[in-house]
């Protein structure tokens, strides 16, 4: 057996023993998620959506879902809230619900649980889980399918308002090597309804560890949804995380990614504009070094008129770091008057890092505006010049460009506290002090 | 020269015009003016055939023949010519070959000889002296980075080039200053005539101050409200477009055959 | 406006005719002997016999590539016709002795063999079918130390060079088409321009499809040695078949020290009918390899023709300072498909790179730039400038933009910018307004819009290519 065939059976025996328990349909998702992963195996570079990322680290290694939620004292998840402890609050450690850690005050027309009673009894709030994202072509939301263990379940009735952000807090705390969860959220707006969603992703330990979460998004007609991922993981762990959305007529979906952390990390960001007159915008950051690796890649699929997206993701990389953009547009037949704008804007800040990106454009109808561009570039010599010339020191002209560079992405960060905590973060990084992410 | 009776226009749901009348007899200057959405740029649109409006009720005759029956070139190989509000940008296409072509394309349907490159050149450069256009210009593309008034004062030299028989100046005057403003209307009054006439659609009173109209129509919601001579461009000026809608008679447009 | 663009198709493909020529082929199908054969035919000389049998034998460990955005039914190799001449091509003292058919059909072509009624200043290869049937100039180039001449006699009289710059840009084993054609090419241009001589006229080699059931496989090789520079143009035509011909080419092009070519391309092989019945296959390999410091390679193409193009005329920029420029039109109609784009891989200091892509798609056409710029990490200062528009008329056609873009120096500067949009409406009814009909209106719109790429097509073919464009957008539907 190859490495890659020996983790495929070790899933596949972690698989087998989940209790069972749970609603008939569920455990067809799961069987059906298991069966995809074991005929698809890991992907590898001769697969188009992993040309640039191998993910022979993670295929190699046999990773063990975990059982049980470790022990996490609440002080040490302060860091990581954003200064903001009053949000309604899911924490999920290891995979697992810490009810301890968690708090959502009832609101009407609102409704936060976790997914895992649902695996149970099978009940409504469950009913959309697998039919947003794709657990056919794509291995690891097959893996997640199968091996789900809890995650958040959200459901904003209609035209309910939510001022304020709901956060999912995925904490990886085992104290062994090699653990690994599968997170799985289902978030529903329904007509109308608006809402912000926070997904954080860290680890506490510096021990080797792989999330595969997967998030599904449903939006009604008219509904806005904004959502923000803070990917912060250990620098030895592994991470590869879907949000799949499919959006109706009207709705708005505002997403951002952030991704400083892991060792090996891949973020899909897919969206359906499936009404017409449906937007998206999809922005993110990344921010690597050392011999970190990150990928994102993002699908809007333009399938009905008047859609519009927008996409800007800019990645800074230090060190042997290599960074990967893949941005897919397509816009289907239906889809005329379609307006799409994607770009990706790279600063490599080292010799030896590397950038490979590919935005990509697919278009079947005839009255669309699409444009795309992308940038690999160092910071701009006159500009460093100008400002030392005006009395800046280098290392100030250097951070103050770097950080003019993310700014207007990161200014693009729905939730204020959010932004704050990551243009700190960021500026922090630059100035080459450790990551904090509080704002200060 | 031309008759528009009874014209209905709509664009997708909405209807724009609503039953307008209008004679133009030969050597007649006439002004269309009127407030914001009034319809004055979709009446000199409909003249030319732009193919985004549906004429629901009407006629349009031109030298007697159907106008609205006609495609927008034979209407303009007919010798209608509209100065654009928005002249629209042709990358990669220079204007010298631009109008020639469209020169020759006239030419050819009159039954006239094409002219060559460089007798062409001949005739442009008269025409570009009419507005004070450099030369230059000839070589870039068409409207492509051009200023506003620069986009408007090409216009004209197209007018002047092609030298149409009716020639509808559709808000020619706006975004020019008082210079630019001077030298377009300059340069259509040298190309008026006994045999030409000229619709001229403007919010402001001011062009006409330069291109004196012989007749003044307002139109307001999709038809005409009042109609006059050029003092009426004058006094509303001087009340606005609320005096007139105010002071509307119940006869729309009955003026207009004045 | 649909319906004027509706009604502005379906002139007749004009080179569609058969020539009726006596024609030497051998067996279907391919195999060892066969790959002998077509050497023997040749006379050619024992390295060039083994060369040709490393390539098959790799070939045959090869399969056939299948990702590109293109797709067709699967091609039988063995069914297919690796070599035919026209018979009366023998050893030509002169052009006098070629076929007076052959000159006819060149001629019906708008190509003139005989010398004296050349266009002044194009020296004409042409390939009709597996060979070359004639050069011109060749005594006037020849004063110069040019070689200018069929691929088959420079293997006779200059194995040296043949030898030395044979597959060392694409190898015999670079991918299942180029080792196909290392086999079984039967002919092609070569082109030797010696140091510090600036060609004095455009050389062209014209190819020319006629025998039915049988591939093309053409080689081309050009050097331009120390200071030397280039200029080459290459047209391609073939009558009008029910059935799929394929044409795997291969072109090398290698620039030393200062040296520059400039390749241009009109491609009008037979596209199919308006339902995608017959047409040529169009799965070429063309690199150039700037060997020397200061070099330069350009590519143009104009690509109207083939039911099928795939080709991504690429440039490795290995000597410092070197430049690699790709300007591209791409026309697809009915059921036309195209992927290509280039490759730039910078692997010398401050080399630069330049990608223009102009892709038309119209009818039921679907038209991909798929390009890939990368920077090696030793390229310091590496700078790339990728500009790729897409226009689309009528509801029915696609548009792709596949760029792929990697970076290993932090010195690099890479840009890419890329739009899509439908021909304008506001454009052609102001064109209307002034006079002009809407096939002219059109004409005038998309040669605008392919204007940076023309510009770089040699005088006399930029005419061509734009009257090309004109008759390739004809029935493409609203």
């Amino acid at each position: 057996m190859t490495q890659p065939e020996t983790a495929v059976a070790h899933y596949l025996e972690a698989f087998d023993g989940i209790d069972g328990g749970e609603a008939d349909r569920i455990r067809e998702l799961r069987r059906a998620g298991m069966d995809r992963f074991v005929a698809l195996g890991f992907p590898t570079m001769k697969n188009e959506d992993w040309h640039y990322t191998s993910v022979a680290p993670i295929a190699t290694r046999s990773f063990d879902r975990t059982s049980f939620p470790s022990t996490v004292p609440s002080t040490d998840l302060d860091p990581f809230l954003f200064d903001s402890p009053e949000w309604p609050r899911l924490v999920f450690v290891d995979g697992w619900l810490a009810p301890e850690l968690s708090n959502v005050p009832p609101r009407a027309g609102i409704d936060v649980s976790n997914l895992r009673p649902s695996l149970v009894d099978g009940s409504v709030d469950a009913a959309l889980l697998g039919t947003i994202a794709d657990h056919d072509t794509v291995g690891f939301t097959a893996l997640n399918t199968a091996l789900m263990q809890d995650g958040a379940v959200i459901r904003i009735g209609a035209n309910v308002e939510l001022e304020t952000p709901i956060h999912l807090v995925f904490v990886s705390a085992q104290p062994v090597p090699l653990a690994a969860s599968f997170p799985r959220n289902l978030v529903v707006l329904e007509r109308g309804a608006r809402a912000s969603v926070i997904e954080s992703y860290f680890g506490l330990r510096d021990e080797s560890y792989l999330t595969v979460p997967v998030t599904e998004i449903s939006l009604g007609e008219g509904a806005r949804l904004e959502h923000v991922k803070v990917q912060n993981e250990s620098a030895v762990a592994f991470h590869v995380g879907t949000i799949e959305a499919v959006q109706q007529r009207g709705s708005e979906l505002h997403s951002f990614s952030y991704a400083a952390g892991a060792e090996l990390s891949r973020t899909n960001v897919y969206t359906v504009l499936n009404g017409p007159g449906s937007s998206c915008t999809l922005n993110g950051m990344y921010m690597v070094s050392g011999v970190q690796h990150v990928d994102h890649q993002t699908r809007i699929v333009h399938a009905q008129p008047n859609t519009t997206s927008r996409e800007i993701y800019k990645g800074i990389l230090d060190g042997r770091s290599h960074g990967v953009f893949n941005g897919k547009v397509y816009v289907r037949p239906e889809a005329q008057k379609t307006d799409g704008k994607q770009s990706n804007n790279n600063l490599l800040l080292s010799d030896h890092a590397r950038v490979d990106t590919k935005p990509q454009l697919e278009i079947f109808a005839d009255d669309v505006k699409c444009t795309h561009g992308a940038t690999v570039g160092r910071l701009d010599e006159v500009a460093l010049f100008y400002m030392k010339s005006r009395g800046l020191d280098a290392e100030q002209a250097r951070t103050l460009l770097i950080y003019a560079f993310a700014a207007d992405v990161l200014e693009t960060i729905p939730v204020k506290p959010v932004r704050d905590a990551l243009e700190a973060a960021v500026f922090a990084r630059v100035r080459g002090e450790e990551l904090q992410l509080t704002s200060e | 020269m031309l008759e528009i009776k009874g014209l209905r226009a709509n664009i997708g749901e909405n209807e724009i015009l609503k039953g307008v009348d209008l004679t133009v007899r030969k050597g007649e200057v006439h002004a269309i003016m009127g407030p914001n959405g009034s319809g004055k740029s979709t009446l000199a649109q409909v003249i030319a055939g732009h193919p985004a409006y549906e004429i629901t009720a009407g006629s349009v005759t031109y030298d007697g023949q159907d106008l609205l029956e006609m495609e927008p070139e034979e209407r303009a190989q007919a010798g209608i010519f509209l100065a654009f509000q928005y002249p629209v940008e042709i990358p990669g296409v220079t204007n010298a070959y631009f109008l020639r072509s469209a020169y020759n394309a006239i030419r050819k349907a009159r039954g006239e000889d094409e002219v060559d490159p460089l007798e062409f050149l001949d005739v442009m450069e008269e025409k570009m002296k009419l507005v004070d256009m450099d030369p230059a210009m000839l070589n870039r593309s068409v409207n492509a980075g051009f200023s506003g008034g620069e986009k408007k004062r090409n216009e004209i030299v197209q007018l002047a080039v092609l030298n149409p028989r009716l020639a509808i100046l559709d808000e020619t005057d706006s975004g020019l200053d008082i210079d630019a403003l001077r030298i377009v209307a300059d340069g259509v009054n040298k190309l008026r005539g006994p045999e030409k006439s000229a619709i001229v659609v403007t919010h402001y009173q001011r062009l006409l101050n330069y291109i004196v109209p012989d007749y003044v129509h307002v139109l307001a919601g999709g038809r005409f409200v009042r109609s006059g001579g050029k003092e009426l461009a004058v006094e509303l000026e001087e009340h606005g477009y609320d005096w007139i809608q105010s002071h509307a008679p119940e006869t729309a447009g009955a003026g207009s055959r004045a | 406006m649909s319906t004027a663009i509706e009604s502005l198709v379906n002139r007749e493909y004009q080179y569609g005719f058969v020539t009726d020529v006596e024609a030497d082929t051998i067996p279907r199908g391919l195999n060892e002997d066969i790959v002998r054969a077509i050497a023997a035919k040749k006379n050619e000389p024992e390295w060039m016999v083994e060369w040709r049998l490393k390539a098959y034998r790799r070939w045959l460990t090869m399969t056939e590539p299948h990702w590109s955005n293109v797709s067709y039914p699967a091609i039988d190799y063995q069914d297919m016709i690796y070599y035919s001449a026209p018979k009366s091509v023998k050893p030509l003292a002169s052009l006098d002795e070629v076929d007076p058919e052959l000159l006819r059909t060149y001629e019906k072509l708008g190509i003139s063999l005989t010398e004296q009624k050349m266009l002044a200043g194009v020296a004409v290869d042409a390939i009709f079918d597996s060979v070359s049937v004639g050069t011109t100039f060749k005594e006037e180039l020849g004063k110069q130390g040019i070689i200018f001449c069929s691929f088959g006699e420079a293997i006779q009289n200059h194995p040296d060079l043949v030898q030395k710059y044979l597959g060392t840009v694409v190898p015999h084993s670079d991918n299942f088409f180029a080792a196909l054609n290392a086999a079984v090419f039967s002919d092609g241009s070569f082109c030797y321009v010696p140091k510090g001589v600036k060609c004095p006229m455009e050389l062209s080699t014209y190819f020319r499809i006629n025998a039915a059931d049988t591939g093309q496989f053409e080689r081309t090789l050009i050097i331009a040695d120390e200071g030397a520079s280039v200029s080459y143009l290459e047209g391609c035509t073939a009558p009008k078949r029910s059935g799929n011909q394929l044409h795997a080419a291969v072109v090398e092009l290698v620039a030393l020290d200062n040296a520059s070519i400039k390749y241009s391309t009109v491609q009008n092989w037979y596209a199919g009918d308006a339902e995608g019945v017959g047409g040529i296959y169009n799965f070429v390999t063309k690199r150039g390899k700037c060997v020397g410091v200061n070099s330069k390679i350009s590519w143009t193409q104009v690509e109207t023709g083939s039911a099928i193009t795939w080709k991504y005329p690429s440039v490795i920029l290995q000597g410092d300072n070197s430049t690699g420029e790709f300007y591209s039109v791409a026309v697809v109609n009915n059921r036309q498909q195209a992927d290509t784009g280039t490759k730039m891989i910078h692997i010398g200091k401050n080399t630069k790179s330049t990608i223009i892509s102009k892709g038309i798609s119209a009818g039921r056409g679907n038209n991909s730039y798929r390009g890939q710029v990368k920077v090696m990490p030793r390229a310091t200062g590496a700078r790339n400038y990728t500009q790729c528009d897409s226009m689309l008329i009528g509801n029915e056609c696609g548009a792709h933009t596949f760029p792929y873009i990697e970076v290993q120096n932090d010195s690099a500067i890479v840009e890419h910018e890329a739009s899509t949009s439908k021909i304008g409406e506001d454009q052609i009814f102001y064109c209307k307004q002034r006079g002009l009909n809407a096939e002219h209106a059109i004409s005038i719109i998309v040669s605008g819009f392919c204007k940076e790429v023309f510009q770089n097509l040699p005088m006399e073919f930029a005419v061509e290519a734009q009257q090309l464009l004109g008759i390739s957008l004809e029935g493409s539907v609203g």
